[in-house]
């Protein structure tokens, strides 16, 4: 099982995610640098977090059109699974691999607490660790994660189960449309999410919630 | 020596500079000539309160910067400390006080990023941040607007960087509505063996330039920063600086790459006064003379003259002395990270700071005493006038319960929530302990169970009525904050924000609080190892409450011991260790007083730092040994806030009974000293507690069990009982409303 890491700079939450990779799929991840000619060989590809680009026009914008997001695109068609947190999330919007949009903050601030969230489909390569409806803990920080879609495109995505993850117990954070926190594309095998599971995988995090996404995500043998 | 010279110095050219009469007397006698404009730019910025401490010096160095664990005092970047392993925290604290006025976002978002750089340019990655913030009063008309946006500024830079903030203060005062205060900690890891320092090392070295280019944004800051305000602030927008952590943390990264390859003989980060501090700074210190030539210097605007680019203080730059024939490789890294690289000097043997410009020199000084021979004055000073301490029969009554509440509730005590959910507190994985308890914990990656503990403190108001036992308890709170974790105290930073030092009274309460600082970090054992004076913080002539800021930082060995101030589980006993057997009796300059009564009178509570010690090294031993499972220590508002804010973390009430006989206001209110609340997980009537109290009594600690956790209520005593929701509400009500109305 092998995973790689995709780094931006401005990127600042690839240290957070390698180690949980690392943690938890017993090795560490390829580290791709945006310059680099190509991907390699690996079952799971991720963006992390951060401000890629300082986020100084639209998040993700300017990451999504790097040479190496073609690449990863080509992956994405052949069925390897990837995998977008916070700007890692924005990114994918932004380079069309996944639907909808991320604005501002409802309340236009920068917010980080934690908050709770419901496992809307458990049957995927990412979720299949976690129960239907399982209510599960995570940390959000994040300044841009108030999702959105038109109505015809929720209305896709809710009906075709790409709703991975919700805001549950009124926690949305940030005035996300149908309290949506994470989303899949057409085939699931990429998934786009806004809170920190990679934050919340050990006892010193003081929770372990986070942990399934990642042993599903990396427990595929190619 | 015939210098190009493009503007006249006049007298009125030279006081804009901030230099007075006798200085530039001092300027001419130095260089036997009449000094350039760019020349006069570059004395202004060496020789200017902020960069030269030319006030505060004489004072700053009776303070104790030495022990056993430290590294590297107060003189660098940042002060370093060992913690062990081969590792090394490096931190420092300080302000940006005058810029985060004038235009708050950012102001304070330079702040952290100065800090943050001070940081990395010796070689260690940031850890922790930590904020210190003052306020005017909340009803002031330009609080609001300031608030939100220098906790913006410090969110919007931190928060990209990628540096999570752990703690920190946040205060209200009248006293500040001229000058808020922006006090920024920052603290990185290193390896003990790769600490990297600003002295330059031999001749005919490449002086490289690295990061951001130059633009026009804070010419003449530090200078700014060395005046007190009128009316004329907002003329001095133009003075701030413009922040990119984007930038920032690609310097970061740069730097560290760059450090890896043994490039780098010599660092020193572009702050206050920009390219001319440090260069000087790098000559001065490894005895060498530097030659600048400005024509290599990469610049953002057209047409910048000599003296801009030497005042600039244009944010996310370095200057580096590299080995030049690694010169390929480290141009390599700055390149991968799409950032300036320029070599734009070189060091020489004359001891003399050369600037080129247009192919004629501007500058030709000699380096040395631009920064040895900077004016120091031993101003004159008065004794603090102490108010007499508050009289016993002088405590005006309220109902407990309506007391509490009402301060719960209040500007002071309430929950700072709002403030640090803007702010990134776990990036990295290591956060522990989070903002809203005693100090913030980390744990040391690389390391199995060590751990850092982080904190920010000082009581103006304490400092204000008496300035020696003001300082101590500054020193004595961050020391008693970082014990409450279990951590072991290391060493401490210090940002000194006073008022106008050229006034006898103010300098008076610098000297008197730098002497408690320094009696409390001898006795402690708490050395100082970095900060920063920021004086002239006065608008119109009325200053700022004396605010020495001590950052502290304490090691644990064992993070997974370290508790937390919330109360953790039912029919716990609460113990109130240390302080006077009569425990709660000092109200003078109490929170009591001042929000419910609006009265500042009374002296400060003194601390006697032999029981400090005794106290605190006993709470610590008993954290260690696992028997405690909630410890917080007393300090604003007294016993009645801290249980208060044990219950509303914990979401579990407490009754505390063993009050009888006392004045109950001076019991719950009270602010005496070196005491802690502990919660225990032993049995109330057993052999375990037995043994602790008679180990107490032996050390003369006073450790009564005042009460035991339980129920979903806090009593006080025979007040009326409140629920933990009431309190909770009321805590976590005052500063969204405030923000909202």
């Amino acid at each position: 099982m092998k995973a790689a890491v995709i780094v931006f700079p401005g990127l600042n939450r690839d240290r957070d995610m390698i180690a949980a990779l690392t943690k938890i799929g017993g090795s560490k991840p390829a580290i791709v640098w945006h310059q680099d000619a190509d991907i390699p060989d690996a079952d799971l590809i991720v963006i992390p977090g951060g401000f890629s680009y300082g986020d100084y026009l639209r998040c993700g914008a300017i990451a999504a059109r790097s040479p190496i997001m073609d690449k990863l695109r080509e992956r994405a068609a052949q069925g390897v699974k990837v995998l977008g947190v916070c700007n890692g999330f924005q990114i994918l919007i932004e380079a069309g691999l996944l639907p909808g949009a991320l604005m501002r903050n409802m309340s236009l601030k920068f917010v980080c607490r934690e908050v709770k969230l419901e496992v809307v489909n458990a049957d995927t390569d990412f979720t299949r660790g976690y129960a239907k409806g399982q209510i599960i803990r995570c940390p959000v920080a994040h300044h841009d994660g108030n999702y959105f879609a038109d109505a015809e495109t929720l209305k896709r995505i809710e009906g075709e189960g790409r709703v991975a993850f919700r805001y549950a117990e009124g926690t949305n954070p940030n005035g996300s449309i149908n309290d949506i926190a994470g989303i899949f594309n057409e085939n699931k095998n990429v998934l786009g999410l806004m809170p920190h599971p990679e934050n919340l995988i050990e006892a010193a995090h003081g929770g372990e919630d986070g942990r399934a996404l990642f042993a599903a995500a990396l427990q595929q043998v190619a | 020596m015939t210098l190009r010279n493009d503007i006249a110095i006049t007298p009125d050219l030279v006081a804009s500079h901030g230099l007075k009469p006798d200085e530039y007397q001092k300027i001419l006698d130095l260089i036997g000539r009449e000094p350039t404009y760019t020349e006069l730019g570059i004395f202004s910025a060496m020789w200017n309160e902020h960069c030269s401490y030319k006030s505060s010096k004489k004072w700053l160095r009776t303070l104790p910067t030495k022990g056993p664990r430290v590294i590297q005092g107060p003189g660098e970047n940042a002060g370093v400390v060992d913690i062990g392993d081969g590792q090394a925290v490096v931190f420092k604290m300080e302000s940006h006080n005058h810029p985060s006025f004038i235009e708050p976002y950012q102001g304070a978002a330079t702040g952290v990023g100065g800090i943050l750089r001070d940081v990395f340019t010796m070689g260690a990655r940031p850890v922790a941040a930590m904020n210190a913030l003052r306020f005017g009063a909340p009803d002031h008309e330009k609080t609001r607007h300031l608030v939100s946006g220098v906790v913006a500024g410090v969110g919007g830079y931190g928060n990209s960087f990628g540096v999570p903030t752990v703690g920190g203060e946040v205060e209200f005062d009248a006293r500040y509505n001229g000058n808020i205060l922006v006090n920024a900690f920052a603290a990185g890891l290193a390896d003990t063996d790769k600490i990297f320092y600003s002295k330059a090392e031999g001749v005919g070295l490449p002086v490289v330039y690295l990061g951001a280019k130059t633009g026009r944004d804070g010419v003449g800051g530090a200078t700014m920063a060395s005046a007190e305000f009128g009316d004329d602030i907002e003329e001095k927008r133009p003075t701030v600086q413009v922040g990119d952590p984007f930038t920032e943390k690609r310097l970061l990264e740069a730097c560290l790459e760059l450090m890896a390859t043994g490039a780098v003989i010599a660092i020193q980060d572009m702050g206050a006064a920009g390219l001319t501090c440090s260069a000087v700074e790098m000559g001065a210190k490894g005895d060498l003379g530097i030659e600048l030539d400005l024509d290599k210097v990469p610049v953002r605007e057209e047409r910048m003259t000599a003296y801009e680019m030497m005042l600039s203080e244009s944010q996310e730059r370095m200057l580096m002395v590299l080995h030049p024939e690694k010169e390929a490789e480290a141009r390599a890294v700055f390149e991968k990270w799409e950032l300036d690289f320029a070599t734009v000097g070189k060091t020489t043997d004359d001891l003399r700071f050369r600037v080129l410009w247009q192919g004629e020199e501007v500058a030709n000084l000699p380096i040395k005493e631009l920064g040895d021979e900077a004016p120091e004055y031993d101003r004159p000073w008065t004794e603090p006038v102490i108010p007499a301490a508050l009289d016993r029969s002088d405590v005006p009554q309220m109902d407990v319960a309506e007391a509490l509440l009402a301060l719960i509730g209040g500007h002071h005590c309430s929950s700072r929530r709002w403030v640090y959910e803007q702010y990134d507190t776990l990036i990295q994985g290591n956060s522990m302990q989070r903002p809203g308890g005693d100090a913030g914990v980390i744990r040391v990656e690389g390391a199995e169970t060590k751990g850092l503990a982080f904190t920010s403190d000082v009581n103006p108001r304490y400092c204000e009525a008496n300035p020696f036992e003001g300082g101590k308890q500054a020193v004595a709170e961050a020391w008693r904050n970082l014990t409450a974790t279990g951590a072991e105290p290391l060493a401490a930073t210090d940002n000194l924000n006073f008022g106008n030092p050229e006034r006898p009274e103010i300098m008076g309460q610098f000297v008197k609080a730098v002497e408690g600082i320094g009696e409390a970090c001898r006795v402690l054992e708490f050395p100082i190892v970095s900060g920063n004076v920021s004086l002239y913080n006065e608008t119109n002539g009325r200053g700022i409450l004396p605010t020495p800021t001590i950052g502290g930082v304490g090691l644990l060995p064992e993070w997974n011991r370290s508790v937390g101030i919330g109360f953790v589980a039912e029919n716990q006993p609460i113990l109130l260790i240390g302080g006077p057997a009569e425990r709660g009796m000092h109200l003078g300059q109490s929170i009591y007083l001042r929000d419910l009564f609006d009265r500042r009178d009374g002296d400060a509570p003194h601390v006697d730092l032999a029981a400090e010690k005794k106290t605190g090294d006993f709470v610590r031993k008993l954290i260690r040994s696992g028997v405690v499972t909630a410890c917080h220590d007393l300090s604003d508002g007294g016993l009645g806030v801290a249980l208060a804010e044990m219950a509303i973390t914990g979401g579990i009430g407490a009754s505390v009974t063993d009050v009888e006989g006392n004045d109950p206001i001076l019991t719950f209110f009270g602010e005496d000293q070196g005491r802690y609340l502990v919660t225990l997980n032993l049995d109330p009537q057993g052999e375990e507690i037995a043994a602790l109290w008679k180990e107490a009594e032996a050390l003369g600690i006073f450790a009564p069990w005042i009460g035991t956790t339980g129920s979903n209520a806090l009593t006080l005593g025979a007040a009326t009982s409140i629920p933990v929701a009431t309190l909770t509400a009321a805590y976590e009500n005052w500063f969204p409303s405030y923000m909202n109305g």
